[in-house]
């Protein structure tokens, strides 16, 4: 009984301690919360996520901050889960009272978030959620307060489907995760872009994400000899997919979106390939030679796409305060509508439905590098 | 003897209106954020769904994983009927689910009764009669609740939204739960014949299948509102602390009386001893299926009251590895003990998603699922029965003959008693 | 279910029914019959294509197997799933991936003896990274028994389930920060170099990287022989410490019962040790087998197939060593030909449709002896 009374007796205390903190409002600082799936299924995404924004915001608190405050970063564990996503939201919004979010990297995380933003009128700018329903209400109207910094479905699909029948290629098979959203996405308007203009698709075939034995389809991809593996998923897939794809024997080229965008793929898997992507590393521009450089100098390894996305959405937030002027939400809010802000991956515009409008560049894979070869507008 | 827990049940009563009464004052002025009001609610509903599976597994004994299986049908057949409503304006998933649920619930009892006199009948051989009869049944009535849709609509339409929505969704709850029962129980027939720990692997391969299937809603199943592994939105967000409260409350006193009953005797029997059990005339087949099914029903309706919290579903939620939720938050708080489930199931997310979140120093955020199990480790070290061990409030103590020796020592908390190996034999 | 003394008279046709279980029979057969027409029909239209899934079902079994006979061992001798199994495994696979990537130890036979053959040498230096990694994992599983499992021996057995999936979520989380493991999906580099054969009219021939495989068919690979191989002997050398040893013969005495097999003079603690060391062992060959036949590390690569090789385990009957191994090589089939020809995102919902229809039918899987009723 007495060890009862002092768990719950210390449980209290804890409480009351943490409740207590002083929470809010210090009149110097602007404060940007960053809800990443630091645990749960793919911290990776997480920490790539968390680095990417805490840089831009350690060089624009370098360049002397927003509004002439310094910025303050709060981080919080969202796990790419609905549960622990609306906990960490509830959070930051109440205990630490930000009024702008960064985050998160899974729709699933996202779409609970972004309903609490939008209840809170607190600013959400998700770098890599593509899911629609992010930025939509469930009657179709647009969220006020929520953004995006990725490409949506239909573009990418349609940029990838384009350049495979440019390339003179007439079959494609089509490999997607069931459970993702932005694969399924791509997947979908890959097919029917593809189809469309002239080609076929020979087959398609759908796994889960935790597979790690693809020989089951990769022999069927074998058997129907299509010219094109449309494969959009994240890095980890396309490594594991490459590397057994060729013991199976495919000779199909591998293509997929910005997922496969890592210093982790294995460019022997892919070599060969072709992906979409946000930027080109070798572009001139500063923007992207400076995020490169800062991004290997302080965590010493390159960007991904998910850790540029982030980075941009960041700054794009960041611009969007600067415009407004105050630390109001609303004028922010309205401010990003019209933004019209030069990022890592291009020019970026906001639509009707607070997606980006930017163009993509296409990569190569070949010989152990990645290598520049098209850029489409939208 | 009357005065006494005359006496009891005024204090419990009064202590939980009191605690409730707090709590919604604390909300309504502000004191307790929408932060700490989603963890009490949540809370809340662990507690219902652990409440479920200490029934099983706690007071009778089979070490069931697939409680969050039944948690998601319960959650996603709720919001699929408030979603219909608040999107639609359709009351074609009330009434086509309810109809099922009567039906299929109707044959279940009367086909109970006639199967129950056939000796001999094996559990597989049940198992089709009674899948093939809910099968046909659910036909029917997907017909009939199509047609009853119809006039219904057009009277929950003359009534203020406010009303008519919440209607429909304690509806919602119910049936979401009733389903989950009538699922467990087709699922329970030949599975429950299994022993303990094979048990266990089938139900959590239940949760896994269920997890699959909701996966692929929108492709295999056809439901396209549930969006599969895309999420489901737009289910309304009606679930206040007053519902979960009022739930729990429910829930709390029908387990209280169930197990004061002849009915929970014969429950409890079954864990301390099958053969025993069955040489004093306990049907044991059927008290194991009842408190199956009870359960279960408690996971749906912990489920359907959890849809409506967020208002989004995602089968992630329903992963198996949440499946171990329920089972740790029974063990932490006592196996068997009614307190001790209710009072674990508020700390645990107070504290996982709670505390751990505010005391983590900045840059520490990657630790907090390091933290939490080190904390599950010496807690389970500490206290190996739980922290309440078998402890009860007065209003849910039960003044029972004292046990067998070894099984009261297995389930005291004397430190000086040799322990028992096992719980379920 | 209920023995009611009054039943009315039943007709002899229900009697007939009841009594021959026509009802079962028919759910049973329908069953079969539909995985059988499945099977017949992919068969028929594509011989080879079907020989070439069983050939990679097989390849995942005995992966498989090395995981199940942990689980089933560990069972076996102190009734607990121990769920942290699969997250040695992942400590395996991490283990062979840092030897090999970061301290080069597969290349030691060459550095030392610089004339050796290339094939003899990437065979001894495998070897040894194999065995590194089960000697990790051993060391590994002995620490978290005796931390963790020991002193829960006399408590409740569902206070040592929840231990373990405490430690499991441990190993995960703690293997993924930045300075332990890491938290990314790493590629795994293999100790040599993949060969792929191809079998077909014209007998087996290399295959040439880039080249398209000709029809009619078979492809597999060295890596898959070297599962095969390495799974058999590891099996075979636990059967006979089992079978032959003295410590074996503590095992199953252990096993049968702990408080005779401590009268008898046996160092119960110490074989449960053993036990442990032994599964994980097996596991982390596993680990280092897995990483090379599906080259990405990760720390949560030991959750799924630790399931999977739990299911196999349960399948074939806890407890027992060749049930393991027949029920990882029936999952490792399941699997593969449910990818194949059913439905990929549902294989995991048929692989535990057939542990449940297989419970139904043996409830203590296809091996395993009757439940001992323990007081």
């Amino acid at each position: 009984m007495k060890t009862r009374v002092a768990v719950f007796a210390l449980l209290i205390v804890a409480m009351l301690l943490t409740a207590c903190q002083p929470g809010a409002a210090g009149g110097g600082t602007i404060k940007i919360a960053i809800l990443a799936p630091l645990s749960g299924p793919v911290p990776t995404f997480g920490v790539s996520t968390r680095d990417g924004a805490l840089l831009a915001i350690e060089e624009a608190n370098a360049k002397g901050g927003v509004l002439g405050k310094k910025i303050e970063a709060v981080v919080a564990d969202s796990q790419c889960t609905p549960d622990p996503a609306v906990n960490a939201a509830n959070k930051v919004i109440e205990q630490d009272k930000v009024h702008y979010i960064v985050g998160e990297v899974c729709s699933s995380a996202s779409i609970p978030i972004s309903e609490i933003a939008e209840k809170n009128k607190v600013i959400q700018i998700s770098p890599t959620s593509t899911n629609p329903t992010v930025t939509l209400n469930a009657d179709g109207t647009t969220k006020k307060y929520v953004f995006r910094a990725c490409f949506i479905d239909p573009f990418q699909g349609t940029v990838m489907a384009k350049f495979a029948l440019s390339k003179g290629y007439k079959t494609a098979f089509i490999m997607f995760d069931q459970g993702n959203d932005y694969v399924r996405g791509l997947a979908e308007f890959f097919e029917k872009a593809f189809s469309e203009a002239g080609g076929q698709i020979v087959g398609k075939e759908s796994y889960t994400k935790t597979d790690t034995d693809f020989s089951a389809i990769l022999t069927k991809v074998a058997e129907s000899k299509a010219e094109v593996l449309f494969l959009p998923d994240y890095y980890n897939i396309v490594n594991l997919v490459g590397a057994q794809a060729k013991e199976k024997g495919v000779t199909a080229v591998m293509m997929g979106g910005d997922g496969w965008d890592s210093a982790d793929l294995d460019v022997k898997a892919a070599d060969g390939g072709f992906y979409s992507n946000h930027y080109d590393a070798a572009d001139t521009r500063p923007i992207v030679q400076s995020w490169v450089a800062n991004y290997q100098k302080k965590y010493n390894s390159v960007p991904d796409a998910l850790a540029t996305l982030a980075y941009d959405a960041t700054n794009l937030l960041l611009a969007g305060i600067a415009k407004a002027g105050v630390d109001d939400t609303d004028k922010v809010a309205a401010a990003m509508e019209t933004l019209n802000f030069e990022a890592v991956s291009g020019n970026v515009t906001f639509d009707k439905q607070h997606n980006p409008i930017k163009s993509a560049v296409v990569i190569a894979v070949k010989d152990g590098k990645k290598t520049f070869t098209a850029s489409v507008a939208p | 003897m009357f005065k006494r827990i005359d006496r009891n049940s005024l204090l419990f009563f009064g202590v939980t209106i009191g605690f409730f009464v707090v709590v919604q004052v604390l909300i309504l002025v502000g004191v307790l954020t929408p932060f700490y009001e989603t963890l009490l609610r949540l809370g809340a509903v662990y507690a219902i769904v652990s409440l479920g599976l200490n029934m099983i597994y706690g007071f009778n004994g089979q070490f069931s994983l697939g409680q969050w299986g039944f948690y998601a049908i319960g959650a996603y057949t709720a919001a699929d009927i408030t979603f219909r409503w608040t999107n639609q304006a359709s009351t074609a998933g009330l009434t086509v689910l309810l109809f099922i649920v009567l039906l299929v619930g109707a044959a279940i009892l009367i086909l109970y009764k006639l199967l129950g006199r056939l000796r001999g009948l094996d559990a597989l051989s049940a198992f089709t009669v009674y899948l093939l009869a809910a099968f046909g049944l659910a036909v029917v009535g997907v017909k009939i609740g199509q047609v009853v849709a119809i006039p219904l609509n057009s009277v929950l339409a003359a009534l203020p939204a406010g009303i008519a929505t919440t209607i429909v969704y304690v509806l919602a709850v119910i049936i979401g739960a009733l389903i989950a029962a009538e699922v467990s129980f087709l699922f329970g027939l030949p599975v429950l014949t299994l022993g303990s720990d094979y048990f266990g692997i089938a139900t959590l391969g239940f949760t896994i299948i269920v997890k699959v299937l909701l996966d692929n809603s929108d492709t295999l199943l056809g439901f396209e509102e549930m969006k599969g592994a895309r999420g489901m939105i737009g289910i309304p967000k009606v679930t206040t602390w007053f519902w979960v409260f009022l739930f729990l409350m429910i829930v709390i006193v029908v387990v209280r009386n169930l197990l004061h009953s002849s009915y929970g005797r014969a429950i409890v029997s079954v864990r301390e001893d099958e053969i025993a059990a069955k040489a004093m005339g306990i049907d044991v087949g059927h008290y194991k299926t009842l408190t199956f099914v009870l359960g279960s029903f408690f996971a749906g309706l912990a489920g359907a009251l959890y849809a409506h919290i967020n208002g989004f579903l995602h089968p992630d939620m329903f992963n198996f590895i949440k499946s171990f939720d329920p089972m740790i938050i029974v063990v932490f708080g006592g196996l068997g003990s009614v307190t001790g489930t209710v009072f674990a199931a508020f700390v645990w997310p107070l504290v996982l998603e709670g505390l751990l979140r505010q005391i983590l120093p900045p840059g520490f955020e990657t630790w907090r699922y390091v933290v939490y199990p080190l904390l599950l480790l010496i807690m389970m070290l500490l206290k190996p029965n739980g922290l309440f061990g078998n402890f009860e409030v007065p209003y849910l103590r039960q003044v029972l003959p004292a046990l067998r020796k070894k099984i009261s020592t297995e389930r005291s908390q004397a430190p000086s008693a040799p322990a028992v190996k096992e719980v379920n034999g | 279910m209920n023995s009611t003394k009054a039943v009315s008279p039943t007709p002899s046709f229900i009697e007939m029914l009841v009594r021959r279980r026509v009802l079962r029979t028919f759910f049973l057969v329908f069953l079969v019959a539909v995985v059988v027409w499945r099977i017949g029909t992919a068969l028929w239209a594509n011989p080879t294509l079907f020989l070439q899934q069983v050939i990679d079902g097989l390849r995942l079994g005995f992966v498989y197997a090395l995981i199940a006979l942990g689980y089933t061992m560990v069972y076996g001798i102190v009734r607990l799933i121990n769920f942290a199994h699969g997250d040695v495994f992942m400590i395996g696979a991490f283990m062979s991936y840092l030897a090999i990537a970061r301290v080069q130890l597969h290349l030691w036979p060459t550095k030392v003896f610089p004339g050796i053959s290339p094939v003899l040498a990437s065979g001894i230096g495998s070897i040894t990274v194999i065995l590194l990694s089960m000697a990790v994992c051993a060391l590994a599983a002995i620490t978290i028994e005796r931390v963790a499992y020991k002193p829960l021996r006399s408590a409740p057995r569902i206070s040592a389930l929840i231990t373990a999936i405490g430690v499991s979520f441990f190993l995960e989380y703690f293997g993924a920060l930045d300075f332990v493991f890491t938290p990314n999906f790493i590629t795994y580099k293999r100790p040599f170099d993949v060969t792929t054969w191809v079998f077909g009219s014209g007998g087996v021939q290399a295959l040439v990287p880039g080249q398209a495989i000709p029809e009619n068919t078979v492809t597999f690979s060295n890596i898959s022989i070297i599962i095969v191989i390495a799974t058999i002997f590891l099996l075979v050398v636990l059967q006979y410490i089992v079978t032959q040893t003295k410590i074996g013969k503590a095992m199953r005495a252990t096993a049968y019962d702990q408080q005779t097999a401590r009268l008898m003079g046996i160092n119960v603690n110490g074989i449960i040790s053993v036990t442990f060391a032994i599964g994980a062992g097996l596991a982390g060959a596993a680990g280092m087998l897995y990483a090379i036949a599906f080259p990405q590390v990760t720390f949560l690569m030991g959750v799924l197939p630790g399931l999977k090789a739990f299911v196999a385990a349960v399948l074939g009957g806890i407890g027992s060593i060749p049930g393991a191994f027949v029920g990882a090589l029936i999952m490792g089939q399941a699997e593969v030909l449910s990818a194949a020809y059913i439905s990929t995102p549902m294989r995991d919902a048929i692989a535990f449709t057939i542990l449940i229809v297989v419970l139904l039918v043996r409830p203590t899987g296809i091996f395993g002896e009757a439940q001992r009723e323990k007081a």
